[in-house]
């Protein structure tokens, strides 16, 4: 009897450690990216490093400025193409559709959620890419090569479909029915009662879902690697190349040990992309928790 | 605004709804049709039964068996070693913690949080965890990558499979005497076919990332045998032959690249029906 008291108390002990020193790793990952940096912040200020335009690691030039407008360029123009199409979707799944649709539509999302990114970028570059150069960039530019930020937007606004259409078709279940009842039955049709009570009860989680969406965006890598060129300047059309953060840091990790404070800059680059999404993760999961804490209760 | 005016709205409206359905729902046919139209044509019996042989980079003989088989070890390794480190924790927070305790929901909130981190992220953290422990681009260091990337994966499904177990059957464990840990062993057994599901998951999650693995597993034309062995993987050597100019290497890649979506294919709707079954029973 002793000992199988003796025992749980032992295994609570030792889980207890196990989930404290799991959940202290997301402080970890954090100063340790911070630690391998730090030598980049004794010789450039951070305003130079997020200001400056010129990369050149072997004359100690570092400037993210492009990587930067590089990785917000793909990431907007990935929200403008999905939120729309997804918000759509989600409002249709969630108030018209017969549930046999939604029955094959959320697995579907599910699949395409599971599709690896490269995938992702082979389809990028025998779809997407061929499509851009032949048939939009010529509406905007004189040449495109197909590989720019649009391209990359697009592949991105598809690999951020599931993550929306799943938490937004969610949180739109959530509304309780008497507030819809109650307008429809004042006269407004379906649409209007989405559109004037649905949607802004929804607009918390809705805000949410893009948040994360956005963060899904500004961290995917070799998809995007593959579609937007990689050319080291600030975009200034969408039909140029760009190259994003997490491009940056995949494309230099094999050199980045024979040049002094390279390894650093690019730990830098993995420090910023991790603050920015801890911080919008965060964020967005604590309004999504209260959603659907005030649901349940 | 007139009653006719109003209809119309809505029937524009619901017209823009279905058509951006229809979009969002055919993406992944578009995919999935792209790669398998491009790879049918270069999928040949050596590509999956063959390493690459020499000359393999320049179009000569071989295959990617080096690749499949290497993205499976990491794969498999991460997700041993996950559940290993995940079951204790989702345990505790669900069967040995209250579900209000600042604890439990802190946790749950990090792994929400390190859900969201991107595996290039986990990469260079690995990596940097690598050059202090004095560990070389391998297997090992893949392995490791891999299950920092997927352990909130499964600590979120195990979290959400747990919760659907009855709250009665853990109070009635307990009211028989049983210690927690006895009543966490009675609960394990009840969600068999969903810890399924979140292995198939975070496998599936493991053969697909390449920027955990990029610079942490290394490449080899070898199958490895040790875990200190740099390990080719399945995404990087389609990522590797894609940027090759010769015809024949490019065309591996997109073989490579319908190998790697059929296994993911496979893995994401098995899980999917264990899922569901799970469901109807409870």
């Amino acid at each position: 009897m002793n000992f199988r008291i003796f025992k749980d108390k032992l295994i609570a002990n030792a889980m207890l450690i196990l989930s404290i020193s799991s959940v202290s790793f997301v402080f970890l990952i954090g100063i340790g990216l911070y630690l391998r940096a730090a030598p980049l912040f004794e010789e450039h200020t951070l305003f130079s490093l997020f200001s400056g335009s010129n990369w050149a690691p072997s004359k100690n030039q570092f400037g993210f400025y492009p990587f930067i407008m590089g990785t917000l360029s793909v990431t907007l123009i990935a929200i403008v193409v999905a939120l729309p199409l997804c918000l759509l979707t989600a409002i249709y799944l969630a108030e018209y559709a017969k549930s046999g649709v939604r029955k094959v539509m959320l697995p579907l999302m599910n699949i395409l959620a599971g599709i690896p990114p490269v995938i992702y970028g082979v389809w990028g570059i025998f779809f997407v890419v061929p499509i851009v150069r032949e048939y939009v960039a010529p509406q905007f530019t004189e040449y495109s090569s197909g590989y720019t930020v649009f391209t990359g937007g697009v592949v991105l606004a598809v690999m951020i479909f599931p993550i929306l259409v799943s938490i937004v078709s969610e949180v739109l279940s959530t509304i309780p029915k008497e507030l819809k009842d109650a307008s429809l039955s004042l006269g407004a049709t379906k649409w209007e009662t989405i559109k004037k009570v649905v949607l802004k009860r929804a607009l918390p989680g809705i805000v949410a879902a893009t948040v994360l969406a956005v963060s899904r965006a500004f961290g995917e890598t070799i998809a995007v690697l593959m579609v937007c060129g990689n050319v080291p300047v600030a975009p200034s059309s969408v039909f140029d190349g760009g190259y994003p953060l997490p491009a940056l840091i995949a494309n230099n990790f094999g050199e980045m040990m024979s040049i002094p404070l390279y390894d650093s800059a690019l730990m830098f680059a993995a420090l910023l992309l991790f603050v920015i999404i801890f911080l919008f993760n965060l964020i967005s999961r604590i309004i999504l928790n209260r959603i659907e804490h005030k649901y349940s209760a | 605004m007139g009653i006719k005016k109003r209809k119309t709205e809505e029937t524009i409206v619901k017209i823009l709804m279905i058509s951006a359905c229809v979009i969002v729902g055919s993406s992944l046919f578009l995919i999935v049709g792209t790669i398998v139209v491009k790879g049918i044509p270069y999928l040949t019996w050596d590509m999956v039964s063959k390493a690459p042989q020499g000359g393999f980079y320049i179009g000569k003989e071989g295959g990617v068996l080096n690749a499949i088989i290497g993205s499976l070890y990491v794969a498999g390794g991460a997700t041993v070693l996950g559940l290993i480190i995940s079951i204790p924790i989702s345990v505790y927070l669900n069967i040995y913690l209250k579900s209000g305790s600042l604890l439990s929901k802190s946790a749950k909130l990090a792994y929400d949080v390190l859900f969201g981190i991107p595996s290039i992220v986990y990469g260079a953290f690995a990596f940097s965890i690598m050059i202090w422990l004095g560990v070389r681009a391998s297997l090992l260091g893949g392995v490791i990558a891999v299950t920092l990337l997927i352990i909130p994966i499964l600590v979120r499904t195990l979290d959400e499979v747990i919760a659907t177990v009855p709250r009665e059957l853990k109070h009635a464990a307990l009211s028989l005497g049983a210690t927690r840990w006895e009543t966490a062993k009675v609960i394990l057994r009840q969600i068999k076919p969903g810890i399924y599901t979140a292995v198939l998951l975070s496998f599936g999650r493991g053969v697909g990332d390449v920027a955990s693995v990029l610079f942490t597993a290394g490449f080899s034309d070898n199958i490895p045998i040790y875990i200190d062995e740099p390990a080719a993987t399945l995404p990087l050597a389609i990522f590797f032959q894609l940027s090759s100019p010769i015809p024949e290497v490019q065309g591996r890649a997109y073989a490579s690249a319908l190998i790697l979506t059929l296994i993911i294919l496979v893995i994401v709707i098995v899980s999917h029906f264990l899922a569901t079954k799970h469901k109807h029973k409870l």
